[in-house]
């Protein structure tokens, strides 16, 4: 190999780390409360979204009780049902999985793997999840007003959402729009501090290229968050402008119940523009973490560096770079020029190269690797089988023509939840049983873990492979009941109710990991230090869980990149990133220097 | 720093292992604040980008009736074009204060009187855009069902918005001149300028393009070749 250079390990730079200033809490309420601590915020912002996740979970339960069992709970009336469908939509996409991902595992991994002491402005850092869950508090209180939350589907497109007929027109639909504009700003402020965070507060030696793949993933999203969030808050604005003051931005000339509205001129199409132009990259803002945390646990659980590491950040940034010009492929059925959708369809199909070359570099680093199934491999590779199988169907669903018979069915509801509802979803698993031990200090319950992993994985198929079949016979999304509709045969009902069925299994399967979460702080095993034997920072603080300023008097020195698994000639099968290279133990002692540092 | 080169890097080869060892973790020489200010403004940019884009989506439809263009906007640009030069000002004054140290006492003087103006003509700014919206307002063919008044109260508003959170900056800048360090100050100063100028290209942009009459708007549509 000729890239070794001898005697590279000579050189050791002295280890003058820049120092940040840390703000000390005086008090218990700042100390836990009010907390300037990323880790403290990070845990706020997972447990706000985790319970309003809980309450998405509970509503597709819901909703799932309807489809297959129509005409037997007398409790979900029609309007109730397009409450729910918009409640889950937004609160899964939004409120639970950007939240999670950003402002839950952003918070606590960017300033421990990339070894600085906190995010660069704590106090900006703290706003943001107060804001943060004051939006989900406005989101919440949306249930309690007259005539209950928009039922406009969670992409509110207009005319509807604003007019009588749509559930929440009065104050659903305003308190929904503000709940938005209200995140975004929460998020703005977050976004700022996890992106400055990652370009100048690193610790010595921590170069980009240096960096985990986590923080990639994460700091592209944030970027994607940053700039895709503005059209999200545009579009709500206006939206609030044209239901409060009667401007008419989105509005056309239009009747309701037979009486001509004071609106005219206003452009529908406008709103779906600016509401994709968000919307696709908000695929990526939730997915490109994902992708980041599970290149990490699949290297550490299968012992093997990351197979082309450049070429996966390389995908990040692609995948980023190209989720700005495929956002009319939501809206192939708009009545849009011929032309436009096939530069839609092109841009979009685009998109699978680096995905693919995502994916065949994490099957490459399982390749011949050490692979021990814990349960962060287990999650880390239904994944990868489940972002494939959704990312296949959007491939069908990507060109213009197979996609306006598949439009608005349940195909599409099966593809979107297998992409980016199932499979991040699985990463949120890995990561938390992964970094559990980190963050309490116990490992979680391996035989719990187990059930809820077979479930969950098992389950999904169970509930979305008959859906992309439902979606073939017509079925289509966003109805409440077929009723006596003879194109659809009667195994449709049945197929259905079978769904629906395995639906409430999955979900109970997540009381089981609830409880784990639970039972194993107070109950489960002490976790050594390093339990998953892990080369990046965070795993490297003075104290495990890490505290206050999360490392110890001096920062950590970084001497290598995060992937240094099973290194030839290294006696331990991995190498922390802060292990000065004269302390590496080589299996041959005599020749140090002869392996190389980073090999 | 240049990005892409950074993409090409090796991680894992030793002779990059020199090079990255060196590395203190800083991707721009500049404060954090400043980096996070300008990413801040990038995501703004976006903001008034798709306003626009929106606005001349409107306009291209065949019953588009212009606003009527309001005088008192020049009168606004100027004073937004004021505010923004005593803010240079001051930013100038401040760092020459902070190398001289004996004309630190005259450029200190510089600086408040800077500041002073930059809120002074920053405030008149805002309180034109209020008296032009309710001149808007109380003309006979208001009517805010026409997109192109809508858009107006729309943007201008936004526009005044981030003006006036600039001006929140501005005052505890100017609030806490006295006792602040002066690296600190100049710091400061230095980012109200830099948001100040944004603003005012901002403005600018919007009011030559939408607020002074449609018709450069219009061309560049034509241009474009979509009306």
């Amino acid at each position: 190999m000729t890239d070794i250079t001898p005697g590279a390990v000579d050189f050791v730079p002295p280890a003058e780390v820049k120092e940040m200033e840390l703000y000390h809490p005086k008090s218990w309420v700042t100390k836990y409360v009010f907390s300037q601590d990323a880790k403290v915020i990070a845990i706020q912002y997972s447990f706000t979204a985790i319970a309003i996740g809980l309450v998405g979970l509970v509503l597709s339960w819901v909703m799932r009780l309807q489809l297959g069992f129509p005409d037997t709970f007398s409790f979900i009336d029609p309007s109730d049902y397009y409450q729910f469908i918009t409640m889950h939509g937004m609160i899964m996409v939004i409120y639970l999985l950007t939240a999670l991902f950003l402002g839950g595992f952003g918070n606590y991994l960017i300033p421990l793997m990339v070894g600085a002491r906190d995010m660069v402005f704590p106090y900006v850092n703290m706003l943001s999840y107060w804001i943060y869950l004051l939006a989900v508090l406005v989101l919440v209180a949306s249930t309690f007003v007259p005539g209950g939350p928009t039922g406009a589907g969670w992409t509110l497109y207009p005319p509807q959402a604003i007019l009588a007929g749509t559930p929440g027109q009065e104050w659903g639909i305003i308190l929904m729009l503000s709940s938005l504009a209200l995140f975004i700003v929460g998020f703005t402020m977050g976004g700022l501090n996890y992106v400055v965070t990652v370009l100048q507060a690193r610790t010595r030696g921590m170069t980009l290229m240096r960096m985990p793949l986590s923080i990639w993933g994460i700091f592209m999203a944030t970027v994607l968050a940053l700039l895709a969030f503005p059209a999200l808050f545009v579009g709500a604005i206006m939206m609030l402008l044209d239901r409060i003051i009667g401007t008419s931005f989105f509005m056309p000339s239009i009747v309701e119940f037979g009486e001509q509205l004071q609106y005219e001129g206003g452009s529908p199409i406008l709103f779906q523009h600016l509401f994709w132009f968000f919307g696709h990259p908000e695929v990526y803002i939730v997915a490109l973490p994902a992708f980041g945390i599970v290149s990490d646990m699949i290297s550490c659980h299968a012992r093997k560096n990351i197979f082309g590491y450049r070429m996966m950040v390389w995908a990040l940034v692609a995948i980023g770079a190209l989720s700005f010009v495929v956002w009319a492929h939501h809206m192939y059925v708009s009545g849009m020029n011929p032309y436009f959708g096939f530069f839609f369809a092109t841009t979009t199909l685009i998109i699978a190269i680096p995905t693919a070359i995502k994916v065949y570099n994490w099957i490459l680093t399982l390749w011949r690797g050490d692979i021990h199934l814990t349960l962060p491999m287990l999650f880390s590779l239904a994944f990868i089988v489940t972002f494939v199988n959704g990312g296949i169907t959007g491939l069908f669903l990507g060109n213009a023509v197979v996609d306006v018979p598949l439009s608005d069915t349940m195909f599409v509801v099966a593809h979107f939840h297998m992409v980016m509802g199932v499979a991040p979803i699985f990463v949120v698993f890995a990561a938390i049983y992964h970094w559990y031990p980190l963050i309490t200090g116990r490992m979680l319950n391996e035989t719990m873990g187990k059930i809820h992993f077979w479930i969950s994985f098992l389950g999904a198929y169970a509930i979305y492979f008959p859906m992309h079949y439902l979606g073939f016979l017509g079925v289509p999304r966003r109805y409440f009941e077929l009723g006596d509709t003879a194109i659809y045969p009667q195994s449709a009902a049945t197929l259905n109710a079978f769904i629906t069925v395995v639906a409430l299994i999955v979900g109970a399967a997540q009381i089981v990991f609830l409880f784990n979460l639970v039972w194993s702080y107070l109950r489960g095993k002490h976790a050594e230090r390093n339990p998953w034997r892990a080369t990046s920072l965070e795993w490297q603080t003075s104290q495990m869980p890490p505290g206050h300023g999360n490392f110890g008097k001096e920062l950590p020195v970084v001497y290598r990149w995060a992937y240094d698994y099973s290194v030839p000639g290294v006696a331990e099968d991995y190498i922390p990133q802060n292990l000065p290279p004269d302390q590496v133990k080589y299996y041959d002692q005599e020749a140090p220097g002869a392996q190389g540092a980073g090999a | 720093m240049s990005f892409f080169r950074h993409l090409t890097e090796k991680p894992w080869v030793t002779a990059q292992a020199r090079v990255d060892d060196l590395q203190d973790g800083v991707a721009f020489p500049l404060p954090g604040a400043k980096l996070a200010l300008r990413i801040f403004l990038a995501a703004v940019t976006v903001l008034f980008m798709l306003l626009i884009i929106a606005y001349g989506e409107r306009m291209v439809h065949e019953d588009w009736r212009p606003a009527p263009p309001l005088r008192l906007l020049w009168l606004n640009t100027a004073m937004l074009v004021l505010s923004s030069a005593a803010l240079q000002w001051a930013k100038v004054a401040v760092g020459r204060a902070e190398s001289l140290p004996l004309a630190r006492r005259q450029e200190m003087q510089h600086v408040k009187w800077g500041l002073t103006a930059a809120g002074v003509f920053g405030s008149a700014f805002l309180a034109g855009q209020i008296v032009a919206w309710w001149q808007l307002d109380s003309m006979l063919f208001f009517d805010i069902t026409n997109p192109a008044i809508a858009f107006f109260y729309l943007i201008t508003g936004l526009h005044a918005l981030h003006m006036l959170g600039g001006l929140v900056a501005w005052g505890r800048t100017a609030a806490g001149m006295e006792n602040a360090d002066l690296s600190r100050l100049r710091l400061s100063i230095e980012l109200c300028t830099v948001y100040w100028h944004f603003l005012l290209a901002v403005w600018l942009v919007l009011f030559v393009l939408l607020f002074s009459g449609n018709d450069n708007l219009a061309t560049l549509l034509a241009i474009c070749g979509i009306r």
